[in-house]
């Protein structure tokens, strides 16, 4: 599914997230990359550098959205205030889609500023899907839930994460932005097979992967974003792009951020995987010759 | 403590989801249980807010695994939650930090985010209430509090001229034939005007390009960056003195100005006329005195349409 309405029926490749340490690089030296993911919270200021180097940065290169306080899962309503600077930053970006996570972190407008786990019950994916479509109704823009990593599970959960990823997005008609690494990082966590979670999404919505590096500790694995991606990373990718089609795939590298060459490097290596998965999912006959913007990445734009 | 804006959890957590305020309610006990301060050992409280245990409390809403009890899963995301507000906070405040030292500054810090937890979806305005708090509670940093309430204020004031808003910069044309009775200006949202009996800007600065020498010193071969990277900053002698905060051409600022240009502005920023702007900075100031720091001013786009 490369380009699907979940996300605006782009086929963008592999993308990086625009990080502070390599603005000077991008905007100097203008590297190829084909697209880049920002924090939406980081440009939703109102004036200054940010947007500053945000409109340099739009001149050269797609970028697409991705949010980390809209807190679908949080009892609380949208607040106004958020979705209208959202809303001027979806005008300024024209993403062709908006993603933040299925998660919650606030509660009666205090933030912990986290990506707390849902307890998956009917209810909540009711309640969260609702949510998802209030947001998107006001931003006119298709949105895209993510799964997050976790640590903890509630007692009152009445399903697997993935039946209730599943739940929200049936619900809601929305997409997905599988991240795998948080898929292992929980399945670490909680004791359950990652594979089995990849194929119990609805494929058919995801718009977009993430992949990232994570750190062991003794009893749990926690999802740092500060190292490469790890072999069982990269090896449930190439099982989600199988499944799900080749589609826009993210590299987030947040602490100890290396040059900006590196990360890019990094996010490559995806191409391995994406090569394998269009030879598994061809025919071998009457195969076309598609080409895609991945196998040529454009300069800037 | 009391934490401002957090609302009482439920006395237990609820069994089942059913209703929109069982989620409420459970999202509610979660984040009372972050929100409490850590340990001294960065372990979570042990103590929930009724007194019974918190190992009770947290297995009364989180399942345990074979290798982690319910206490220790919510443990992971109640530091998470400290470190990572502490962080932001650490990163705002080179100044203050320097006065207070590593270990008051922390402690300051905890007592600060105890008291008044995040009310923004964004992370860039946490640091917006400590100089109020430091006002408020004295005791963590006294005998400086004046100075360090001193710092804070000119350390916030950076954060709202790097991203505040900018609104259309006034021109010569927009002045028009109003008279300097009618004429009204405003300054620009991103603009903080502070008076302040210490030399604040430099000693940030002189912190600032310590901690620029430090960074660079971890990597250097000779000694001489070494020493001056460890030197204690002094602290800054008592004078009075007048800074703008301000942005030029998407760079940070801060320029001294003179006590009489300081009263003009204050008037012209609470929205009296031109001309009583000019009264306020005194009898002694000359009209020609007055046209330079206007023309500058002018130049810097400090004044936008009201």
């Amino acid at each position: 599914m490369p380009a699907n309405r979940f996300n605006g029926f782009t086929d963008y490749g592999i993308g990086l997230g625009l990080r502070v340490p390599h603005y000077q690089h991008i905007l100097e030296k203008k590297p190829t990359c084909d697209w880049f993911e920002i924090i939406s919270e980081n440009f939703m200021v109102d004036g200054g550098r940010p947007l500053h180097v945000l409109d340099q940065i739009l001149e050269q290169y797609r970028v697409v959205q991705h949010g980390v306080s809209m807190y679908f899962g949080s009892a609380d309503k949208p607040d106004r205030a958020h979705l209208k600077k959202l809303k001027a930053l979806v005008k300024r970006t024209k993403t062709p889609w908006l993603s933040d996570h299925l998660c919650w972190g606030s509660v009666d407008g205090t933030y912990t500023h986290d990506l707390l786990p849902m307890p998956y019950t009917f209810s909540a994916a009711r309640r969260t899907a609702e949510k998802i479509k209030q947001v998107r109704d006001y931003l006119e823009v298709p949105i895209c839930v993510e799964n997050v990593s976790s640590y903890a599970e509630f007692h009152v959960s009445e399903m697997t994460e993935w039946e209730f990823l599943a739940e929200v997005v049936e619900r809601a008609d929305c997409g997905i932005l599988l991240d795998v690494n948080n898929i292992y990082v929980s399945a670490q966590n909680h004791s359950f097979d990652p594979y089995a979670y990849v194929n119990g999404v609805p494929l058919d919505r995801v718009a977009q992967i993430h992949v990232a590096g994570h750190t062991k500790f003794e009893k749990y694995i926690l999802d740092t974003h500060d190292h490469p991606v790890l072999d069982p990373v990269w090896k449930l990718y190439a099982h989600a792009i199988r499944g799900a089609g080749v589609t826009a795939t993210l590299l987030e590298w947040d602490d100890k951020i290396p040059s900006f060459d590196e990360v890019h490097a990094e996010a490559l290596k995806a191409n391995e995987f994406i090569a394998g998965a269009r030879a598994a999912r061809l025919p071998k006959s009457n195969a076309p010759a598609r080409t895609s913007r991945r196998a040529v990445p454009t300069v800037g734009r | 403590m009391k934490a401002v804006g957090l609302k009482s959890p439920p006395r237990r957590a609820p069994k089942k989801l059913a209703t929109d305020a069982d989620l409420r309610a459970l999202q509610r006990m979660m984040m009372h249980a972050l929100v409490q301060p850590l340990t001294a050992d960065d372990d979570l409280a042990p103590t929930w807010r009724d007194g019974r245990p918190m190992a009770e409390v947290a297995a009364e809403f989180i399942k345990p695994n074979e290798r982690l009890t319910a206490f220790e899963r919510l443990q992971i995301y109640s530091r998470s939650y400290w470190f990572r507000l502490i962080d932001c906070v650490y990163d705002d405040s080179p100044g203050l930090r320097a006065l207070l030292g590593e270990e008051r500054f922390g402690v300051l810090v905890r007592a600060y985010l105890a008291k008044y937890p995040s009310r923004s979806f964004t992370l860039r305005n946490l640091s917006g209430r400590l100089a109020q708090f430091i006002r408020e509670e004295p005791r963590w940093t006294q005998p400086r509090t004046a100075l360090a309430h001193a710092i804070a204020r000119f350390e916030w004031a950076q954060t709202v001229a790097f991203d505040g808003e900018a609104r259309p910069v006034l021109t010569p044309d927009d002045l028009g034939g109003t008279p300097p009775t009618k004429l009204r200006l405003a300054l620009q949202p991103y603009i903080s005007l502070i008076a302040t009996e210490w030399p604040v800007d430099d000693y940030v600065l002189a912190v600032k390009q310590r901690d620029a020498l430090r960074s660079e010193a971890s990597n250097a071969v000779d000694r001489a960056p070494r020493v001056a990277a460890n030197k204690k900053v002094p602290l800054p002698r008592r004078a009075k003195i007048y800074i703008v905060v301000h942005r030029y051409q998407h760079t940070l600022y801060y320029k001294r100005v003179e006590a009489p240009a300081f009263r003009m502005l204050e008037a012209l920023a609470a929205g009296k006329s031109l001309a009583h702007g000019v009264a306020a900075a005194g009898p002694r100031v000359k009209a020609e005195q007055v046209r330079d720091w206007f023309a500058t001013w002018m130049e810097l786009g400090w004044f936008a349409r009201r």
